[in-house]
C-alpha cells in the first residue's frame, strides 16, 4: 500500500499555499513536513485527509484508508477515557480498546472523565484514538504538543510499532520524535506563487 | 444560449452591464412615471372601491417584483453550485436586498388597499400573510450572507439556503391558505387582469408592470456590480496583505 | 452509528440540561401566555392549539445550535467526517437524538399543559399525535438550519432568523389540526399533510445539511 501524491495544488480561503507537490510514503515509512509557520503544513493534511478539496494535482490513497489527528483531540470531556475510546472503536468497527489504552499508558485512567486528565493525558487519550481506527495511514498535525519527553518517547514508539505492522505517517511536526528513519520533507520550495493578476480579471477575483 | 454563458466572464458582464444599466434605468423610469401618473390621475374611481383601489398600480408590479426576484435568486444560486460562476453568486447576493424591498413595497400597499375595506391597518389575508414570510425568507437570506466572512463559503451557504428557503416558501403559501380558508370569504385582495377589470385599468398597470420589471433588472445589474468591484477591491488588499 | 446516537444521548444527560431543559421552558412559557392574556378559560381554549406549538418551536431552537458547534470545537466533526459513517448518516442521527431529548418529552408532557390552557375536550389525541408527527420535522430543519451557522460564533440568533421561517408550514398544519380536533371536527388532512412535510424533510435534509457541513469544514 502506498500514498503516492501529485502535482498537488492546495489552497486555503481560496488562496493557494502549495502547489507541484509531489511525494510517496510506502508501508512502513514515515514521512515528517518540515517548514515555517503558515507554509501550509495543516492546510495540506487536511487536504491529504480529504476535508479540503485541492486546487490541482491527485492522491492515490482515499480518505477512508487515513486516520487523521490535529490540535483539536475530539475528546468529550464528559465522557471517561474508555466511553470516548469506545465510541470511536465502534464508529470505525474495530474492536477492543485495552490494547491501544495500554499502548500509551492509559490504564489506569480508564474510568476518569476526560475533563479531569491533564493536557499531556488528553493528547495521549487523542493519540490513543489513532490506534483504534484501524486505519493503515496516519495523517498527524503536530501530536507531541503538550506531551512531556517520556510522553514523547512513548509515542514515537507507538509510531514506530505501527509502522513496523506496515502503517505509514506523514507527520507535521518540530519535534524530534527519535525516528531517525523518518524522511524529512521541506515545504518551502512548494510555495504557491500568487497568480499574476490578469489584466482583466478574466474569471479569477483573487 | 450558449453565448449567455459569456456573462460569466466577471470583465464581459461588467462591459454588458455598464450601457445596459443606465438603459433600462432610464426605460424603468418613464415607464413607471408613466404608468402611475396615467393610474393614478388618468382612470375612473372604482364604482366600489373608490380610489384606494388605484393602489394596485404600485402593489400589483412591486408584489411580481417580490416573486420574481426569488426566483432569480434561485436560479442564479443553482448555476452558481453547478457551474461556480461568481458573478451569478453576486448577482444572487445583490437580488436579495431588492426582493426585501418590493416585499416591503407590496406589504405597504397592500395594507393600505385593505385598510379602507376592513377598517384596520392590517389583516392576516392569505396572500399578505404569504408575502410576510415571503419578507422573513428574504432576511434570513440577507443575514446569512453578511454573517459569513469567506466569499465562497458564503455564497455556497446561501444558495443551499435558498433552495431550501424555496421548497419551504411554496410549502408556506398553501399552508397560509388553508390557515385562512373559510375566514373572510371573498375579501382575500385579489386583482385578476383580464377577468374583471376594465381595459381603462389594465394599460397604466402593465406598464407599471413592465416599468418594475426593468427597475429590477437595472437594480440587480447595479448591485452586481458593486459587488464584483467590492470582490475585487477585497482581492487586491488580500494580495497586498500576502505579498507583504 | 447507534454509537454516536448512544454517545449523544449520553452526552446531553451528563451536560445536565438534557431531557429537563426544553420542557422546563415549555412549561414556562404556558404559564407565562395566560399571565399575558388573562385567565378566560375560553380566551385560552381557543388560543392553546397555538400556543402549545410555538411553545415546541421555541422549545426546539433551545439547543440547536449546540448541536454541531460543540462537536465542531473539539474537533469530533472533523474526525467524525474522516470516519466511516457518512455525514448525511450523522446529521439523521443527531436529528434523532435532538428529537429524542426535546420532541418526545415535549409530545408527552403537552397534554398536561394543555389542561392548564382548557384545550377543548376532544383534541387531546390530536394534539399528542401532532407533536408527534411534527417534532422530528423541527428537530431536521433545525439540524439543517445548526450545519449552516456552525462555524459561528453567536450564531443562536442568526439561526432563530433562518430556521422559524421553515417551521411556519408544520406550525399551521400541526396547529390546525388541533384547533379543528378541538371543535370535533375532522383532522386528517392537516396531520396528513404535516406527516407529508416531516417525511419529506427527513428525506431530503440530511444532504443539505451535509453538505452546509462539509463547506463549513474546509
Amino acid at each position: 500500500m502506498e500514498l503516492r501524491v501529485t502535482d498537488l495544488t492546495c489552497a486555503r480561503g481560496g488562496v493557494p499555499l502549495i502547489a507541484g507537490l509531489s511525494f510517496a510514503v510506502q508501508s512502513g515509512e514515515a514521512l515528517v513536513l518540515r517548514g515555517p509557520n503558515g507554509s501550509g503544513k495543516t492546510t495540506l493534511l487536511r487536504t491529504l485527509a480529504g476535508l479540503q478539496p485541492a486546487l490541482a494535482g491527485a492522491v492515490s490513497c482515499p480518505p477512508e484508508q487515513m486516520a487523521y489527528a490535529a490540535h483539536a483531540d475530539g475528546l468529550k470531556s464528559t465522557l471517561t477515557v474508555a466511553e470516548n475510546l469506545r465510541f470511536w472503536a465502534a464508529i470505525h468497527g474495530t474492536r477492543g480498546v485495552d490494547a491501544a489504552m495500554a499502548a500509551m499508558n492509559l490504564t489506569d485512567l480508564a474510568d476518569r472523565q476526560s475533563q479531569n486528565l491533564s493536557a499531556g493525558q488528553k493528547r495521549r487519550l487523542g493519540l490513543a484514538r489513532l490506534l483504534v481506527t484501524g486505519r493503515w495511514l496516519w495523517v498527524l498535525d503536530e501530536p507531541t504538543v503538550s506531551l512531556d519527553t517520556a510522553s514523547v518517547a512513548l509515542f514515537g514508539a507507538v509510531v514506530r510499532a505501527h509502522l513496523a505492522k506496515g502503517g505509514a505517517a506523514v507527520l507535521a511536526t518540530h519535534i524530534d520524535l527519535g525516528l531517525p528513519e523518518a524522511r524529512i520533507l521541506d515545504l518551502a520550495p512548494y510555495k504557491a506563487a500568487l497568480p499574476a493578476i490578469p489584466s482583466g480579471f478574466d474569471e479569477a477575483f483573487l | 444560449m450558449a453565448s449567455l454563458w459569456e456573462y460569466a466572464n466577471p470583465v464581459k458582464f461588467m462591459k454588458l452591464s455598464g450601457w445596459l444599466l443606465p438603459v433600462s434605468a432610464l426605460l424603468a423610469a418613464g415607464l413607471i412615471v408613466t404608468g402611475l401618473v396615467w393610474g393614478f390621475f388618468l382612470t375612473p374611481d372604482d364604482y366600489r372601491q373608490g380610489a384606494t383601489v388605484k393602489i394596485i398600480f404600485l402593489h400589483v408590479p412591486s408584489a411580481l417584483m417580490a416573486i420574481n426576484a426569488w426566483v432569480m435568486m434561485l436560479i442564479a444560486s443553482l448555476i452558481w453550485l453547478i457551474r461556480r460562476h461568481h458573478v451569478s453568486a453576486l448577482a444572487a447576493k445583490a437580488a436579495g436586498p431588492i426582493g426585501a424591498t418590493m416585499t416591503l413595497i407590496a406589504l405597504i400597499t397592500g395594507a393600505l388597499w385593505g385598510q379602507p375595506m376592513w377598517g384596520t391597518w392590517w389583516a392576516w389575508d392569505p396572500r399578505l400573510t404569504s408575502f410576510l414570510i415571503l419578507f422573513l425568507f428574504y432576511i434570513g437570506y440577507i443575514a446569512l450572507w453578511s454573517a459569513i466572512e469567506d466569499a465562497d463559503t458564503a455564497a455556497d451557504l446561501t444558495a443551499v439556503l435558498c433552495l431550501v428557503g424555496s421548497v419551504f416558501a411554496v410549502l408556506s403559501r398553501y399552508a397560509a391558505l388553508f390557515w385562512n380558508q373559510g375566514l373572510h370569504q371573498g375579501a382575500s385582495l385579489s386583482v385578476a387582469p383580464g377577468t374583471r377589470m376594465d381595459w381603462s385599468y389594465k394599460a397604466p398597470l402593465y406598464l407599471s408592470m413592465t416599468g418594475f420589471g426593468l427597475l429590477f433588472l437595472a437594480l440587480v445589474l447595479a448591485g452586481t456590480r458593486t459587488e464584483i468591484r467590492a470582490r475585487r477591491a477585497r482581492a487586491l488588499i488580500s494580495r497586498e496583505r500576502a505579498a507583504a | 452509528m447507534i454509537a454516536l446516537l448512544v454517545r449523544d444521548l449520553r452526552l446531553s444527560m451528563r451536560a445536565g440540561g438534557g431531557f429537563g431543559l426544553g420542557l422546563g421552558f415549555f412549561l414556562i412559557l404556558v404559564v407565562l401566555v395566560p399571565l399575558g392574556v388573562g385567565p378566560d378559560p375560553a380566551v385560552l381554549g381557543l388560543i392553546a392549539p397555538g400556543i402549545l406549538w410555538v411553545g415546541a418551536l421555541l422549545a426546539s431552537l433551545l439547543s440547536l445550535d449546540r448541536l454541531f458547534a460543540l462537536d465542531h470545537e473539539d474537533g469530533s466533526l472533523d474526525l467524525l467526517a474522516t470516519s466511516p459513517i457518512p455525514l448525511e448518516a450523522v446529521v439523521a442521527i443527531k436529528a434523532l437524538a435532538h428529537w429524542i431529548t426535546t420532541g418526545v418529552p415535549l409530545a408527552l408532557a403537552a397534554p398536561v399543559l394543555a389542561i392548564l390552557l382548557n384545550l377543548g375536550g376532544p383534541a387531546y389525541g390530536t394534539l399528542v399525535l401532532s407533536l408527534a408527527l411534527g417534532t422530528p420535522a423541527l428537530s431536521m430543519i433545525g439540524a439543517f438550519g445548526a450545519a449552516l451557522t456552525v462555524g459561528l460564533k453567536r450564531g443562536g440568533l442568526l439561526l432563530s432568523l433562518l430556521v422559524l421561517p421553515l417551521y411556519v408550514p408544520s406550525l399551521v398544519f400541526g396547529a390546525q389540526a388541533v384547533t379543528r380536533a378541538a371543535q370535533d371536527l375532522d383532522p386528517a388532512t392537516p396531520l396528513l399533510l404535516l406527516a407529508g412535510i416531516t417525511a419529506g424533510s427527513i428525506g431530503l435534509l440530511p444532504f443539505a445539511a451535509a453538505f452546509a457541513l462539509r463547506i463549513n469544514l474546509r
